[in-house]
């Protein structure tokens, strides 16, 4: 049995997951990259999209936003500032938060709110169309 | 000698008090589980963070075209004194603590001419601090309304800190917290934002090879610095929140027992007086007897 790669997924709130797995599916911000042991050292930015963890027979895949991984003897480890498991998102939640948040865009009053929402609209936008993309 | 009337009132008053500073330990003591489960869960993020930036920083030092965080403004003539306290008092020498590292840093700054602003978060250091250096403070954050911090609370603190950084407002920022030990012992910590320092440990040993970047090492790091501004202050947050909390139980317990302690020694004057009024009225009846 070869060597496990050990992965660490941590957001600023908490150590997501710390564990052994075959193998990570990276969506790194040009192109997604699969990390097993001994991978050479890299640093990546990442964009948002779906993170694959392979350990054995099960696979998980999480949505991640924001964040950057790691690569070096020790492993890899990823950085987000969003993850969320793709089994748990609620397509139909976000549809209609992206819809809240096209209304505040053209609600904004000033320049400075009109920027903090089209930031949110055109982040949960972006996940949607990852969330297509994957889905298709 | 003091009237009995006032003595059991005073034991009643102490009592009451004592009631107050037993309740603020318990809530003190739930609410720094809390506080301390957060601020202990956020340190991984912050530890890889500083690893991943010390190592990519090490080779990105001094080479010409590193990004300004890192390298500095190249002067260091105008000082940011960052200084987060909580927004409550009665928890002990928590914000003291704190102010009085500040102030140290501030008077030794001033005494070597450099020109010093003061950006505080919390309202207590707040209101020390603007007793001496009024005319130093340039910018104050309430954070009372905020319940459980998560961090896009602290988006609002970074971004008043980097814009003013990019306009060329100071050169050095130091923040002050205390970074939370035990209950017992919170450790006040000043930590230099921008430009970035790390420690040498966190360089991760890559034995000779170098790491792949992927877009480039100057972008990753100037995605990544500003982010780690936030990040840093975030941490600085949790930390102070257990430590406060901390304080507050600590403080709350020596109060309770300080009070347990006046009621007893109350009592013993109390028990003494009362004998005093009895042996009086027996001597007045005694005598007043053998004189018939």
């Amino acid at each position: 049995m070869a060597e496990k790669l050990h992965f660490e997924l941590v957001s600023p709130e908490k150590l997501l997951i710390s564990r052994d797995v075959d193998m990570v599916v990276v969506p790194g911000i040009e192109g997604d990259f699969g990390v097993f042991i001994d991978h050479a050292p890299v640093v990546s930015t990442l964009r948002t999209g779906v993170l694959q963890i392979r350990h054995g027979d099960d696979a998980d895949r999480i949505l991640v936003h924001g964040g950057f991984a790691e690569v070096n003897a020790h492993g890899l480890t990823i950085l987000v500032e969003e993850a969320t498991f793709l089994s748990q998102i609620d397509r139909a939640a976000l549809e209609s938060r992206l819809k809240d948040a096209n209304e505040d865009v053209a609600d904004a009053k000033d320049e400075a709110h009109l920027a903090t929402a089209t930031k949110l609209r055109d982040r949960l936008a972006e996940t949607l169309a990852v969330l297509d993309s994957t889905a298709g | 000698m003091a009237n009995l009337k006032d003595l059991r009132n005073r034991i009643t008053s102490v009592q009451s008090t004592q009631k107050i500073t037993k309740a603020m330990k318990m809530v003190a003591a739930s609410k720094l589980r809390r506080a301390q489960e957060t601020a202990e869960a956020a340190r991984p993020y912050v530890d890889r963070m500083e690893k991943i930036l010390a190592s990519l920083s090490a080779g990105m030092a001094g080479q010409p075209g590193a990004p300004k965080l890192l390298s500095g403004s190249g002067k260091d003539r105008v000082h940011l004194i960052v200084v987060a306290t909580s927004e409550r008092g009665l928890c002990g020498g928590f914000n003291s603590n704190i102010v009085k590292a500040a102030r140290a840093k501030i008077s030794r700054l001033i005494a070597e001419e450099k020109d010093v602003r003061i950006m505080t978060i919390g309202k207590k250091g707040a209101t020390s601090l603007r007793r001496d250096y009024k005319t130093h403070m340039v910018q104050h954050f309430d954070m009372s309304h905020v319940k459980r911090l998560g961090f896009t609370d602290t988006e609002a603190l970074a971004d008043y800190i980097l814009t003013s950084f990019n306009q060329d407002e100071f050169d050095i920022c130091t923040l002050f917290y205390a970074k939370f030990q035990s209950a017992l012992t919170q450790i006040v910590t000043a930590r230099q934002l921008i430009p970035v320092s790390f420690e040498t440990t966190n360089v991760v040993d890559l034995g000779g090879a170098a790491y792949d970047c992927e877009p480039d090492e100057k972008e990753i790091l100037e995605e990544l610095l500003p982010h780690n501004v936030g990040i840093q202050l975030f941490r600085a947050l949790l930390e102070n929140a257990a430590s406060e909390e901390g304080a507050r139980m600590t403080a709350m317990d020596s109060a309770t027992r300080n009070a347990g302690d006046m009621i007893d020694s109350l009592r013993t004057t109390y028990n003494r007086t009362r004998q005093a009024v009895i042996t009086n009225e027996l001597i007045e009846i005694i005598s007043g007897a053998e004189a018939v």
